[in-house]
């Protein structure tokens, strides 16, 4: 084992569980475990005419705490692929990154692009191997050669393949805005307007989602990643004169070091002529 | 938080056994290098294992590559080496900040399991970090100078402080600057 030490080289990938049973210790005297960062979100997809639409609300939360208010939950997984994901944030972004790579190695070995049954089928191994404890839960869209795909995928491996999806726990908000509005062969611009609505009603039913709609549209050879697509909640309350502070904080010590200068080595020169 | 050109990042000072205080001068925020700095909250003992296997890896990385990490690098792998304890995980929240390719300032937050958070403004971590964020949220302006930046840190760190009982015992800042760092030492509440 590579693993005795703390200090081993940087290790061949996979998890680590050697705090385990550290942590388990500490948990029975006592220690309590600060809360995982979560998206909680609505994450949202659909088929249109030409390709498909994602959408996702930019909230992200620690237990009761807004900690991120303009985060991004649209990842990239290939030019013509990308994932929305909900449940742990850790997750999500490692699960979706680690695909990614591997769909570009893919896309190098074989000089072709990625097909969406590629990456659904990576993330679902991954995802059913650790048996839900990796807790990410994606909506997974793209067009490839085989036109266009939207994926949902559960924590626990399982998938469906349906022309729209909701996720996180806006989903319900959402689902119902698409149950009622959803048809085939939508525009372009009736999409987006269909998933950013059904994202808004995330935002505003579901205290888990919040802030602005992103929205991911992929059609065939071509994306466009329309950041903060809606600002539904722009901030009022900003002072304009900002604060001043009559009274200044007492310093015990200050010690200021200058920055070392860089020694520029420029290569080629002629130190060497003489 | 991030100023013009600049940022600055402070912690507490207070090391602690539950209510019981051990230590008032702990240093919780570590130099990678001249433009870099990790604070990292939490667990003291693990605060110092993942501070040490920082530095090896940066120095692997400075060897390797003759140049020093840029924080994004930096971000991504304290993000990789978090999230590879996913099961058992390090009780450590680390705030990353540096100064990156011209002069430009970042700064990053995790959570305990390496879920990056980046932020424009501020971010905030450990056990004052509610009261922080409501603090910071009023107090910062975009493009500040360094004495100002210091001021509002200090404000903003102190006034959060004090609403934590376990945090106090006066801060410690760092205002980074693309020539200069300063350290100072902020006289707080003793309780």
């Amino acid at each position: 084992m590579s693993n005795n030490s703390c200090m081993d080289l940087p290790a061949k990938g996979g998890f680590s569980f050697d705090l385990c049973k550290r942590n388990a210790m500490l948990s029975q005297k006592g220690l309590k475990l600060p809360p995982f960062r979560k998206t909680g979100t609505t994450i949202v997809g659909l088929v249109f005419q030409d390709g498909v639409i994602l959408g996702a609300d930019t909230r992200a939360t620690e237990g009761p705490i807004v900690c991120d208010k303009n985060c991004e939950k649209i990842h990239y997984m290939a030019p013509n692929i990308y994932c929305c994901g909900a449940g742990t944030a850790a997750d999500t972004e490692a699960v979706t990154d680690m695909v990614s790579s591997q769909l570009q190695l893919h896309r190098y070995h074989t000089g072709r692009e990625s097909r969406v049954v590629t990456a659904l089928t990576l993330l679902k191994k991954h995802l059913f191997n650790y048996q839900g404890h990796v807790s990410a839960a994606l909506v997974l869209g793209g067009v490839d050669c085989t036109g266009p795909h939207l994926h949902t995928i559960y924590p626990h491996g399982s998938t469906d393949t349906l022309p729209f999806a909701t996720m996180g726990s806006g989903s319900l908000a959402a689902m119902s805005v698409f149950e009622s509005k959803y048809k085939e062969g939508l525009s372009r611009d009736e999409g987006i307007k269909l998933v950013s609505e059904a994202v808004c009603s995330g935002i505003f039913n579901d205290l888990g989602s919040g802030s602005n709609v992103d929205v991911c549209v992929i059609t065939k050879g071509h994306k466009e990643y329309l950041r903060n697509h809606m600002l539904p909640n722009p901030r009022t309350y900003v002072s304009e004169r900002g604060y001043s502070f009559p009274k200044k904080t007492e310093v015990l010590m200050t010690k200021i070091t200058p920055m070392k200068e860089k020694v520029e080595v420029t290569e080629g020169g002629d130190a060497m002529e003489e | 938080m991030v100023g013009k050109n600049c940022f600055a990042i402070a912690s507490d000072r207070r090391l602690g056994v539950n209510l019981q205080t051990v230590a008032t001068d702990f240093q919780r925020i570590f130099k990678i290098h001249d433009k870099l700095f990790v604070g990292l909250s939490g667990l003291g003992s693990d605060a110092q294992t993942l501070y040490q296997r920082l530095v090896f890896r940066h120095k692997l990385y400075q060897l390797r590559e003759e140049r020093d990490m840029k924080p994004e690098t930096f971000a991504s792998l304290v993000s990789a080496i978090l999230y590879e304890k996913r099961f058992g995980p390090y009780f450590c929240q680390p705030v990353i900040a540096g100064l990156g390719n011209d002069d430009k300032p970042f700064i990053c937050t995790m959570d305990f399991i390496g879920a990056k958070e980046l932020a424009k403004d501020f971010v905030v971590a450990g056990s004052a970090s509610e009261s922080l964020y409501g603090a910071c949220e009023a107090l910062f302006k975009p493009d500040m100078e360094p004495d100002e930046l210091s001021e509002v840190v200090s404000q903003a760190l102190l006034a959060s402080v004090d609403r934590d009982c376990l945090s106090g015992w006066g801060g410690h800042i760092y205002i980074v600057t693309p020539d200069e760092v300063r350290e100072k030492i902020l006289k707080g509440r003793m309780d």
